[in-house]
């Protein structure tokens, strides 16, 4: 009797950002029918402009379903950014800014999964200490100078085209949802990410490798975050320090409005793009309606308590069982 | 103590009967494991010395003994948890090294855990086969695996779907999951250890027509219990070990429950001064100072109806699991009760959350002193003063450090707590001191009701005794004491009264005077 409570809870949860998205669309195509938000222009521009935080949420979902905590994505996106734009600037080879900034985004995630399964620190803590050193680094590198690039096929690919009325950013969100769904949902390595999450012990018992895996996973969080420092520098056409400035708190706030908890165990792709889809028509609707950027900001920080608050409701209801 | 039991239980006398020759002497071949003069030694404690264990094939061999008779240490060397330190472990007749769990594994070896041992967020199919997955293709076939899990379900005869998660189960059906997990991983050998602590009467049942048809297909079980209900009624073959050391292993066609206690308690009585009963009064006359009638706490533990005299040590007796823990929870606003009423001095009162408890009068010294009972990076101050800040301050609004001090200066000369200074991180001191520095904390709250629960787990015996001096002149205040402990011979040193409990219900109360020895007393334990 009690049990079938908390599975309804643990439903709740899980669904509630799709309720949440379904309100909050219907109410705003309601209050703002004369400033156009139900137009297809501006839904494809809010894919497009939330298209960042989705794929860095690829790999958020088995940072926190792991139970742990990636804040380098936006510093990282930031610095590959940079490196993508100086090797197109040095040798205007796409291939080889590809290779670097990928790498050095995978390198970022090594460093990441070493903190904390060899010295074991926290991961909060890891992140938070590299989060600082890698944007530190993308300011370095140039004195905080932009970086122009004037490849057209990177920028066009990567950012600025459009494939009929649809932005390439919607389309690599979608290629890169479409992987992840699989690895998440088709592969051990998605079940071994939430086994970590869910009890740790139980994973090691079961003969896991739970370190490895955990090294994996900062690398494929590593990975996504270059990534969509090379859409930014795409859509930007250059590489800046200050791509990402934030980004890691929305991926989080993605992710757990997708119903994930941050204790880990739990978590879902498609949840993952519904939450950054929902908070980019939030913060969209909020331009619209003629708030500032000071009040967007406020609204931004509400979003994020109330994430965390469900989750927190979900979880309380499971352990009270 | 009847002698001619005892006199057949010096260790002495072992070697002319090897663990493997039993039923008069016939060789079994059919051990699938044997270890053989096991020793293990933890700093200075010697756990294990030179113990004997044998499993047959398609056996349920009960593992007997008091706490702190190696029991789980032998099991954890079993399942390379940890390594021995001399001795030899043969699986199928070949000597093996298990130095790690996954030597076990290999071995076939697995432990039923209680918890912590299933991912609760995942399916049971995916329990099942975590870290052994099926795939086809590079991609996981959960077809394949739901049904392969249904399979290895319906052939325990377990009714449960693969696809339900984990934590919608049961503790029960989680715990038949977990065995279906060590069985798909062909394991031969499994370890309850306290298999029943947390099952219903049902569940119970459920388990043991399990463990048959495990045995029927060639699963040979240890069962590690202190409930001899259960071992009379589902073990083969039992061994019992006292004080790290083996004392017998017999058929348990030759056993009766009065037969294993008295092997568990070596036919010695312990001599130990320190745990002797001494006289002690109070005014059994005097109206009551907690009275509680018809305690609702779940569908388990119910209708809890005792009462305590000022200055009176009340003692809980009874299994891991019967309820004793939570009845002291409770009182303390822990855990909410269902049901019931609680009158202190004559008057109802209800304790919501620990606060109110304390401001009641009541004071709880937890099972687990490391986790419940201290913060263990901070100081013997700052320990002893966390419940009663609120009442040392200067000015209502400033910590007075000074009163503060004087206060844990008292404590530490009362109580005697060896330490460098009262500024010392709680984390060094000894497992006795720190025990003293939980009961320095309650004390300066100058509570009405003390419980205790295990207040001497992992001390030292000189400390346990004193501990024990200590709770006996908190009574002679006129504090009135509930005591809970699995050390029987503690009761009997201390508690003016004894109630028994047995699956959450009061089976009987004895008046200390009245009990003859501690075998009395664990005889009583056992009768539900």
């Amino acid at each position: 009797m009690q049990s079938k409570g908390a599975k309804r809870s643990i439903q709740l949860s899980q669904y509630m950002v799709y309720i949440v998205l379904a309100v909050v669309f219907v109410l705003f195509t309601i209050v703002l029918n004369n400033k156009g938000f139900a137009t297809p222009q501006n839904l494809l521009n809010i894919l497009r402009q939330t298209a960042m935080i989705s794929v860095m949420a690829v790999g958020g979902t088995f940072v926190i379903g792991a139970g742990q905590i990636d804040l380098t994505v936006g510093s990282n996106a930031a610095m590959s950014a940079m490196i993508a734009a100086m090797t197109l600037q040095a040798t205007n080879s796409i291939f080889l800014a590809l290779v670097l900034a990928l790498g050095f985004g995978v390198l970022v995630g090594v460093v990441n999964g070493l903190l904390v399964t060899r010295l074991g620190l926290p991961s909060f803590l890891a992140t938070l200490g590299m989060m600082q050193a890698v944007r530190g680094l993308a300011m370095w590198v140039t004195d905080t100078a932009a970086v122009p690039i004037s490849n057209k096929t990177f920028n066009t690919v990567f950012g600025t085209g459009y494939v009929g009325p649809v932005s390439v950013l919607i389309i690599w969100t979608v290629i890169f949802y479409i992987f992840g769904y699989i690895l998440f949902n088709k592969t051990r390595f998605g079940k071994y990410a939430l086994a970590i999450g869910g009890n740790e012990t139980s994973a090691i018992y079961s003969g896991i490798k739970t370190k490895m895996i955990k090294l994996y996973i900062f690398m494929f969080s590593g990975a996504m975050s270059a990534f969509a420092g090379i859409m930014y520098a795409g859509r930007m056409q250059s590489g800046r320090y200050s791509f990402g400035d934030g980004d890691e708190m929305s991926v989080i706030a993605a992710v757990v409005l997708g119903g994930a908890s941050m204790a880990g165990g739990t978590g879902s792709m498609i949840g993952a793009l519904v939450g950054s889809i929902l908070m980019g028509v939030i913060s969209n609707a909020l331009v619209l309606g003629g708030l500032s950027s000071a009040q967007q900001q406020i609204v931004n920080g509400l979003i994020i308590i109330a994430a965390v608050a469900l989750s927190n409701l979900g979880q309380r209801k499971n352990r009270s069982k | 103590m009847p002698q001619d039991i005892s006199s057949g239980l010096v260790p002495s006398d072992r070697p002319e009967y090897p663990a493997s020759l039993n039923r008069a002497g016939e060789k079994m071949d059919n051990i699938v494991l044997k270890m053989e003069g096991i020793c293990k030694t933890f700093g200075e404690a010697r756990v294990l010395k030179s113990v004997d264990f044998e499993l047959a094939h398609g056996e349920v061999h009960a593992l007997v003994g008091g706490n702190g008779a190696g029991k789980s240490t032998l099991m954890k060397i079993m399942t390379g948890v940890y390594t021995l330190d001399e001795g030899k472990i043969f699986v199928n007749g070949e000597q093996k090294k298990i130095a790690k769990p996954n030597d076990a594994k290999e071995c076939g070896i697995a432990m039923i855990f209680q918890e912590m041992s299933l991912v609760n967020t995942q399916t049971v199919a995916e329990n099942i086969f975590l870290g052994a997955e099926l795939s086809k293709g590079g991609m996981l076939n959960k077809a394949e695996m739901n049904r392969r899990a249904k399979e290895v379900l319906e052939k325990l005869g377990i009714e449960l779907e693969p696809t339900v998660r984990v934590g919608d189960l049961s503790v029960g059906m989680s715990q038949m999951v977990e065995i279906a997990k060590a069985v798909s991983k062909d394991a031969k050998i499994l370890i309850f250890d306290e298999p029943t602590a947390a099952l219903s009467d049902s569940e119970t049942v459920r388990l043991f027509q399990l463990i048959e048809q495990l045995k029927k297909e060639g699963v040979s079980i240890v069962y590690i219990s202190h409930r001899m209900n259960e071992i009379l009624q589902i073990a083969d073959r039992i061994t019992i070990l006292k004080d790290g050391e083996h004392v017998i292993t017999a058929d348990m066609k030759e056993m009766t429950l009065e037969k294993i206690v008295s092997y568990m308690m070596g036919g010695e009585q312990k001599e130990d001064t320190k745990f002797a009963w001494v006289e002690r009064s109070y005014d059994e006359s005097a109206d009551d100072l907690l009275t509680v009638k018809h305690l609702k706490i779940n569908s388990k533990i119910a209708d809890i109806n005792f009462s305590l005299k000022p200055g009176e040590i009340l003692g809980f007796a009874g299994l891991m699991g019967s309820g004793r823990t939570e009845i002291l929870e409770t009182l303390f606003g822990i855990r909410q009760k269902r049901g019931g009423s609680v009158l202190l001095n004559g008057q109802e009162i209800v304790n919501k959350n620990s606060k109110q408890a304390v401001r009641n009068g009541f004071a709880l010294i937890p099972e687990d002193r490391r986790k419940e009972g201290l913060v263990l990076i901070h100081s013997i101050l700052d320990n002893a003063m966390l419940p009663v800040w609120d009442r040392t301050t200067s000015g209502k609004i400033f910590n007075d450090r000074k009163k503060a001090a004087e206060t844990v200066k008292g404590n530490i000369s009362d109580l005697g707590i060896v330490c460098a200074g009262m500024g010392q991180r709680i984390g060094l001191l000894s497992g006795g001191n720190q025990q003293k520095v939980v009961i320095a904390k309650w004390l300066n709250s100058s509570p009405k009701v003390i419980m205790l629960d295990e207040p001497t787990a992992g001390v030292d015996i000189g400390a346990k005794g004193e501990i024990l001096k200590i709770i006996r002149e908190l009574a002679d205040q006129g504090i009135g004491v509930l005591f809970v402990s699995s050390e029987l011979t503690e009761m009997m040193a201390i508690c003016d009264r004894i109630i028994t409990i047995f699956d959450g219900r009061i089976t009987g109360e004895i008046k200390r005077k009245e009990i003859k020895n501690e075998e009395e007393l664990q005889n009583a334990i056992q009768r539900s």
